[in-house]
């Protein structure tokens, strides 16, 4: 059963040909990670998924609707589908447990206490309860990435789609977030969707790498097919620049 | 000046109090027109841009001595009588409201557009998303300027002296031609004028503090 399903997806931004002839059907419960130079239309494709982008010709199918139908009701499809931003974007007015607590309270109507003890569970998972009342200002990068998983986990979504969660962060903070992100995949109902430039992380959590280079998707392979020979040269080419550093 | 004062206290005050009053009934209603007319300039939707717009750029460039004569001489011969208080009060709420409008805008784009992007992706509506996430944040940003503008609308509402809207400068002008005492006149008339506009000031830079 899948969970996510592009149908020859077109996607421009004016006249440039962002993403091109797009195919691909992600199942529930699998783990696929998305790389690929930067400009190749990863990150777009990932955001296509939430309806942050749109596409402008074929279908897109999250969870049994198709997003580009204007009938349906995105707002309904996102509650499903948790995001989380290269560059975590807290809620920069609440501290947080608020931005933890807020979209179950006001999309969900989750009862005040069921809320409050739902999120510091959560909390308390990405290692963070002690931090409840920070402002986003004051806590770290790695930090803010957990508190944002946290705030989409809160939703208790079906899918997570992450956009190059580690870039904006610090060599050492990268292993705490990998390791909610892994704890997070691990979970045998839910679907992830990620985009990285982390190839060892790629190699232990995805179930599929997909490689993507101006627009396209040239590879869908099995990660350990991936990583000892890949089906497509430009991303064999890929592999070798990113593994000699 | 003290005796001049005392001779015409009670021409000034009825100045004052009439300047006040229009200033208070003006950033009242200029607010909300602002931010009514700034939140059509943001949301996607391109008929409530086009119509924001243009109000915006009409009224924040015609001399508000222009939209007020207009509501002084144009508007009593063909739809209703007004006083010379209410066609300046209606000036200047609208000159100002399209100030208002810019700086609000302004506010409301400085914040990142992150915020409304995971407040959607949180599953959020547009109107969550600016009521609890967007708005707050753009109000810290828009306090200082808005101070400016308030400062801007007490000193502009001088405006209703020109028709014979019985405001501080109005009573200024009279007072000023019948004793001849020009310079203390205007110096009580700064006075009071200060004595709104201080306050003013203050009590932006306090909330600007407290909230940056």
């Amino acid at each position: 059963m899948s969970m996510i399903e592009f149908r020859d997806v077109q996607k421009y931004y004016g006249k440039f040909h962002a993403l091109k002839d797009i195919n691909l059907e992600i199942d529930k419960g699998e783990t696929v990670v998305l790389i690929g130079p930067s400009g190749s239309g990863k990150s777009t494709l990932a955001r296509t998924v939430n309806g942050l982008e749109t596409i402008q010709e074929g279908q897109l199918i999250v969870n049994g609707h198709d997003i580009a139908d204007r009938k349906t009701d995105i707002n309904r499809i996102r509650t499903d589908v948790g995001m989380v931003f290269q560059h975590f974007n807290l809620y920069q007015n609440k501290n947080v447990l608020e931005n933890v607590m807020l979209a179950p309270r006001i999309v969900l109507k989750l009862d005040e206490t069921e809320n409050k003890k739902r999120a510091m569970d959560i909390l308390d998972q990405v290692g963070l309860a002690d931090k409840a009342e920070n402002m986003p200002s004051q806590i770290s990068g790695g930090q803010a990435q957990r508190v944002a998983i946290a705030r989409s986990l809160a939703m208790r979504p079906k899918c997570m789609l992450f956009d190059e969660p580690t870039s904006a962060l610090d060599p050492e903070m990268i292993d705490d977030v990998l390791r909610v992100i892994k704890y997070v995949t691990s979970q045998s109902d839910m679907t992830s969707l990620i985009v990285t430039h982390e190839m060892g992380f790629a190699q232990e959590v995805a179930n599929r790498v997909i490689f993507m280079d101006q627009g396209q998707i040239l590879a869908d392979d099995e990660t350990s097919k991936f990583f000892e020979n890949p089906s497509n040269p430009r991303a064999k080419q890929f592999l070798s620049k990113i593994i000699k550093h | 000046m003290i005796k001049l004062f005392v001779d015409n206290w009670s021409q000034f005050l009825t100045g004052f109090g009439w300047t006040l009053l229009s200033s208070v009934l003006a950033l009242f209603f200029s607010l909300i027109l602002g931010s009514f007319f700034a939140i059509l300039e943001v949301i996607p939707n391109k008929f409530a841009r086009i119509v924001g717009n243009v109000y915006v750029e009409i009224f924040r460039n015609i001399p508000l001595l222009v939209i007020t004569m207009f509501f002084y001489l144009v508007i009593p011969m063909y739809v209703v009588k007004i006083n010379g208080f209410a066609a300046g009060t209606i000036g200047l709420t609208i000159y100002t409201s399209a100030f208002i409008a810019e700086t609000v805008r302004a506010g409301i784009n400085s914040v990142d557009v992150g915020q409304m992007e995971a407040s959607r992706s949180n599953g959020m509506t547009y109107v969550q998303a600016m009521r609890y996430i967007v708005l707050p944040q753009a109000f810290k940003y828009v306090i200082p300027p808005l101070g400016n503008q308030f400062v801007n609308l007490v000193k502009n509402s001088s405006v209703l002296a020109f028709v014979a809207g019985f405001d501080l400068m109005y009573q200024g002008n009279s007072i000023a031609s019948t004793t001849f005492e020009t310079v203390n006149t205007y110096f009580v008339v700064a006075i009071f004028y200060l004595i709104i506009t201080l306050p003013i000031s203050y009590y932006m830079q306090h909330l600007e503090r407290k909230i940056v």
